[in-house]
């Protein structure tokens, strides 16, 4: 396991969850406000089964900040693979974009089941990402 | 009381890239092409405003222009630059204190796609690190989702890129010149599904100026003026869906695009069906389509039928859209974008776009910009 990419962007233990923040008027938002916009906010545990809402592909490799493959010392366009990312509706909280990972581009579609998961990103650091709900029970089973 | 406000004078420095010449340069050169337009000198101008995203101060332009002691405002508002520089100068001539003003943007970008910030934009430093704040990844999340809601095809976003090909082939300003077909548009390499390589704009050079008039002053020298019947500004409401956004509302918001375009048609007293020729923001060839849902050209979904019959086509017998090939076909100087989605309908109302131009009587004249971190800006012209 590395390093979080961010100490609070997700719940520590066994069974981890995203965190939002829930706003004195109820609604949910992701990430958790910082600073000043967190006054009144709420540290809020989102949920780990979502529904895909939207997706695409990074098919190049983006310019800084970017820190994933590709971009280290002596690295360029030839050590970056695609990768897929979208936005996953919560249930009832919100949607959050995300990192895809465990799928094929042409399997996504409109209201897929996706499931959170922990997933190294770097050499030193892990990121957050959700998956094919049913591919993650098989896996688990 | 509000005076009516005419633009007079356009000018433009061709788009694309120009290593010859400073962003600064190139507004310096297309503020005397405007000058020259409108049969000013520069210690005519009593006020300007303008701007760039990437290639410094506009007020600098006074030591090539002249030292006339005017005053002249840095604008700094991202992709609506330009637009609030056309509506503070608006209001400056509308207010009565002016009578001849000056809107200007430029810009000279690096190439490749634009790299953003997290801090900049309030956001956690992981969103950029982790390959998630890129604009194009933007665009291409909004159009996966309306084309899966709204039964647009693959076809048709390819479709309104050959248009703004083929516009750019007959416009000077345009940076690429050149068609592409539709197979070779189709099959480019994918940047962000479903966008290929040809469907997106890429970040470029060029300046456009405008010089404002009362109408006082307009009839006074005699000027070939088009009247200013609307500008609107608008940011984004709650809820919405915008670029760089980690997480998004589970209640679907309200969109600045249609806040602006509403807010401008009411202004101008008229509605989309009275609209001669378009310019609508088309960072990429879905955001082209759904700007004309947003902007009230079309219901959603009607964009495959249109586009399939060739409706925004120059001469295509419904409304031609982008008829100078767009951000597209000319690039996207974020500074002077969106006022050459002006300049081209200026262009356009006064029956000087040659190969370019629509046909038939064109009075009303519509342009539209979008951009981070969620704003649009609208214009309404009439030709008199």
């Amino acid at each position: 396991m590395g390093e979080k990419i961010d100490p609070n962007l997700w719940s520590d233990g066994a069974t981890p969850h995203l965190m939002g923040g829930r706003l004195p008027s109820g609604q949910i938002v992701f990430p958790m406000p910082t600073g000043d916009a967190a006054e009144g906010v709420e540290p809020y545990k989102l949920s780990r089964r979502g529904k895909l809402w939207s997706w695409t592909q990074q098919g190049f490799l983006p310019k800084e900040p970017y820190e994933g493959p590709g971009s280290g010392p002596g690295e360029g366009p030839p050590d970056f693979q695609p990768f897929l990312l979208g936005y996953v509706e919560l249930p009832g909280e919100v949607i959050v974009e995300s990192l895809i990972v465990d799928a094929r581009l042409e399997d996504l579609h409109l209201g897929m089941e996706l499931e959170f998961c922990i997933v190294p990103f770097n050499a030193r650091y892990d990121t957050f990402a959700f998956r094919p709900a049913a591919q993650a029970e098989s896996q688990a089973a | 009381m509000s005076e009516n406000v005419y633009i007079i004078g356009a000018g433009i420095h061709p788009f694309g890239r120009t290593d010859s010449r400073s962003g600064r340069e190139q507004g310096v050169y297309a503020v005397r092409e405007a000058l020259a337009d409108a049969g000013l000198d520069w210690p005519d101008i009593e006020c300007a405003y303008g701007g760039s995203a990437a290639a410094g101060n506009a007020d600098i332009m006074v030591n090539e222009l002249g030292l006339t002691s005017l005053p002249f405002t840095n604008v700094a508002n991202g992709c609506a630059t330009g637009g609030s520089a056309l509506a503070a100068s608006q209001q400056a001539i509308a207010s009565g204190m002016y009578d001849l003003a000056l809107a200007v943007g430029f810009d000279k970008h690096p190439r490749g796609a634009f790299n953003a910030k997290p801090s900049d934009y309030g956001l956690p430093e992981w969103y950029g690190q982790t390959g998630m704040m890129l604009t194009t990844q933007f665009f291409a999340l909004k159009i996966q989702r309306y084309m899966q809601l709204h039964g647009i095809s693959r076809t048709t976003l390819g479709r309104v890129a050959e248009k703004a090909f083929r516009n750019g082939t007959i416009t000077p300003h345009a940076w690429r010149r050149s068609p592409v077909d539709l197979d070779t548009i189709m099959n480019a390499p994918m940047i962000n599904d479903p966008l290929t390589k040809y469907m997106f704009c890429s970040p470029a050079e060029g300046a456009v100026a405008l010089i404002l008039a009362s109408e006082k002053k307009m009839k006074e020298l005699g000027a070939d003026g088009v009247k200013i019947r609307a500008v609107s500004v608008k940011t984004r409401p709650p809820n919405s869906f915008e670029v760089f956004q980690a997480g998004i509302s589970i209640e679907e918001g309200g969109k600045p695009t249609v806040l602006a375009s509403q807010a401008a048609f009411e202004k101008a007293g008229i509605g989309p069906e009275d609209i001669s020729v378009a310019q609508l923001q088309d960072t990429e060839s879905g955001a082209e389509i759904m700007h004309m849902a947003e902007n009230g050209f079309c219901k959603d979904g009607e964009q495959e039928e249109w586009l399939a019959n060739g409706w925004t086509e120059i001469g295509g017998g419904k409304l031609p859209v982008n008829t100078d090939g767009g951000c597209l076909a000319c690039g996207e100087p974020i500074g002077a974008s969106g006022l050459r989605q002006v300049y081209e309908n200026v262009t356009q109302l006064r029956g000087r776009a040659g190969e370019r131009q629509v046909p038939g009587k064109v009075r009303f004249g519509y342009s539209h910009v979008y951009g981070a971190p969620g704003l649009s800006g609208v214009a309404i012209l009439e030709r008199e």
